[in-house]
């Protein structure tokens, strides 16, 4: 087997509050390898983001990382800024959630874009660059890009300007491209296009896709893979079809049934009950129990372990006895 | 954008008509007769010199009227004539302007260059020793009253190290370039007169840095909490994310967004110090407006304290002009609006 792409492991991010520090990530493990998609699914605040903002070295200061992160085979958990510089933009890059919020209001797209290529290809004349950065907005289907060049954001749509984060984070060809919540605030027509975007790069160009999202949809239609998130701590991990089908982490099988159907246009959404513990308020046991309809005095007691069922990897104490492939979706 | 331009433009004859009538207001009823230095104190016993010099500076006449002359002149270009210097006060702040805007701009250099590099540091390294001692440093300057420190700088830099010269715009045995501009660095550059282009810098330091630092704390305030609220932005991350250094971060993406608010500040400090340099002129003996209108003050010289009250309405309302158009050029979702 070869080495992973990107090799997580054990990897905690705490907080320092006033109540000492509280781990708002603990011992996650992670893996992708070159050309894979991976969907990283939860709730607001179940460590997501803060995850791969951690690969990125793109933390707050006072946020502590520990544990290790391999890219490549080569350890960068901690790495110096300058081995860190290298990377971002060049070998790893990101797109961020809000493309509203993304781009720098007072520079030019095409000067944002251009940005991305120089920092990693000082030599590069300024006519080459400014093709390849034309030839990037071409390629995201940006229309005229010549007239888009000049402008500013706030010329710009919110599916443009998503598209315009893509082509920048894309503008290096990156091996690992970590997508946060990409499409969040886009509307679905757009949506696809992006998506669409995505796997034509992962055919094209072998580039493997952190795929952040609470859109389960998304996961099923791009993803290999998925690794799901509660509270900081990996929930459920396996490829999609399995843990789609015959979810065995309580957590996945709320989230899966949280999605609308076409089916039944009748029944009232449904919600898992109750919010995710907030930070320092973690429950002893596992941090699921109180809004688990299934959780047994042990659950309260002690966190369940990963362990291995099949293809996925589960922290449920009782995901051996558990059957939620069609989980009893309940009238709320 | 040219729009709000031009209206500016039209409103302004009608804001400085109220600060007109305002000043003119507050000078007749204030207690104090300047006939006395017109003609001295001796001289008020005597009403035929009285009455004479009553009607020479056009002192004579009901409050409405004299009003309505100055206004009238004023319309025609005509500040009327200082009861102390007995010249046009057009040609008295002629003469002046240029050393205060000269000190200001200097000074303005040094505060807003000062202060947006503190700014930078203490908002990079927050909370830290180098954003807290940043910040004294800026503060002091805000706090220790101006004619202290610049009495201290003279006796520091003059009086003991000889370091740099004392009051003046330029060394008392010096001769003056011819004035062309009235700005000194500019005549004696026009004049090919080097030596003097030196001593007149070195003359303008301490003033300068004195009259500089003293803003630099708003300037400093402003910038840092722009910059803490921009640095918490998502497309700073993002300019992070593409291997952006550092200083790349800060500097061109952070501060060029950061800047857009603190240029209101800018531009409001700008024109307080062309009024607000009175302090420091008279502790340089520095022949700008400001010790101008400290003299006009104390000799109850209406057309002179009228005319300098209408200069600083003046840079107020310019400086508020410029801030608009430094918001267009800085920001281009400003462009299109108005």
């Amino acid at each position: 087997m070869s080495l992973p792409l990107l090799d997580i492991r054990g990897l905690a991010v705490t907080i320092p509050t006033r109540d000492g520090e509280q781990a708002a990530v603990s011992n996650v493990d992670f893996t992708i390898d070159r050309g894979e998609v991976v969907g990283l699914v939860g709730e607001s605040g179940s460590g997501k983001s803060l995850s791969m903002l951690a690969v990125m070295g793109l933390l707050p200061r006072h946020l502590h990382v520990s544990g290790s992160i391999r890219f490549d085979g080569v350890e960068i958990c901690g790495a110096p800024e300058r081995q860190m510089r290298s990377l971002r933009g060049r070998r790893i890059a990101m797109v961020f959630q809000d493309p509203m919020t993304a781009l720098n209001p007072v520079k030019t797209i095409g000067a944002q874009i251009s940005e991305m290529i120089r920092l990693h290809n000082p030599k590069l004349g300024r006519a080459e660059v400014k093709e390849r950065a034309l030839a990037l907005l071409e390629s995201v289907a940006i229309p005229a890009p010549e007239r888009r060049f000049d402008q500013y954001p706030h010329e710009f749509s919110g599916g443009m300007r998503q598209r315009v984060v893509i082509a920048i984070a894309i503008a290096n060809d990156p091996e690992l491209l970590i997508a946060d919540e990409p499409t969040t605030a886009l509307d679905v027509t757009i949506q696809a296009q992006i998506m669409e975007i995505f796997a034509r790069l992962r055919a094209e160009r072998g580039m493997a896709v952190v795929l952040i999202t609470h859109d389960l949809g998304l996961v099923a239609g791009l993803a290999d893979r998925m690794s799901v998130l509660y509270a900081g701590r990996v929930a459920e991990r396996g490829p999609v079809g399995p843990v789609f089908t015959a979810p065995r982490h309580p957590y996945t099988a709320g989230l899966l049934a949280a999605v609308p159907s076409i089916d039944d246009v009748a029944e009232r959404l449904y919600a898992i009950p109750g919010t995710p513990p907030s930070l320092g308020a973690r429950p002893p046991g596992c941090a699921f129990a109180p809004r688990c309809d299934f959780a047994v005095p042990l659950c309260r007691m002690s966190e369940p372990a990963l362990l291995r069922f099949g293809s996925a990897v589960v922290a449920c104490h009782r995901a051996e006895e558990l059957s939620l492939g069609d989980l009893p979706r309940k009238e709320a | 954008m040219l729009k709000v331009v031009l209206r500016r433009l039209l409103v302004m004859p009608f804001l400085l008509l109220g600060i007109v009538t305002a000043t003119f207001l507050l000078a007749q009823f204030t207690k104090g007769n300047p006939l006395i230095s017109i003609i001295g104190a001796r001289n008020l016993d005597n009403a035929e010199i009285v009455a004479a010099a009553k009607a020479r500076w056009g002192l004579d006449g009901s409050v409405p009227e004299r009003y309505a002359t100055y206004v009238w002149n004023l319309a025609h270009g005509d500040l009327g004539t200082s009861f102390r210097t007995k010249q046009p006060v057009l040609t008295d702040l002629a003469q002046r302007l240029p050393a205060t805007l000269e000190l200001v701009i200097c000074a303005m250099f040094v505060g807003a260059v000062g202060g947006i590099v503190l700014a930078i540091v203490s908002a990079e390294f927050k909370d830290s020793f180098a954003d807290h001692l940043a910040r004294l440093v800026a503060l002091l300057g805000s706090c220790l009253p101006v004619f202290w420190l610049g009495l201290i700088a003279l006796f520091l830099f003059t009086v003991q190290t000889k370091l740099l010269p004392g009051p003046g715009r330029l060394d008392i045995r010096a001769v003056a370039p011819p004035t062309v501009t009235g700005f000194m660095l500019v005549d004696t550059l026009l004049a090919g007169n080097w030596s003097a282009f030196v001593d007149a810098l070195r003359h303008l330091i301490l003033p300068a840095l004195v009259l500089g630092w003293s803003v630099m704390g708003i300037i400093t305030r402003m910038v840092r909490a722009s910059m803490l609220d921009v640095l918490g932005q998502d497309y700073i991350t993002m300019a992070r994310a593409k291997g952006a250094g550092r200083l790349r971060v800060l500097i061109h993406h952070a501060l060029a967004n950061a800047l857009i608010p603190a240029l209101t500040i800018l531009g409001f400090t700008f024109a307080y110090l062309i009024t607000g340099s009175v302090l420091v002129e008279t502790i340089f003996s520095w022949p700008g407006i400001g010790s101008y209108a400290v003299d006009a003050a104390r000799s109850l010289d209406y057309p002179a304290i009228t005319g300098v009250t209408i200069i600083g309405g003046l840079g107020f309302l310019l400086a508020n002009l410029l801030t608009d158009i430094a918001y267009a050029a800085a920001d281009p979702r400003m462009r299109e609006a108005g």
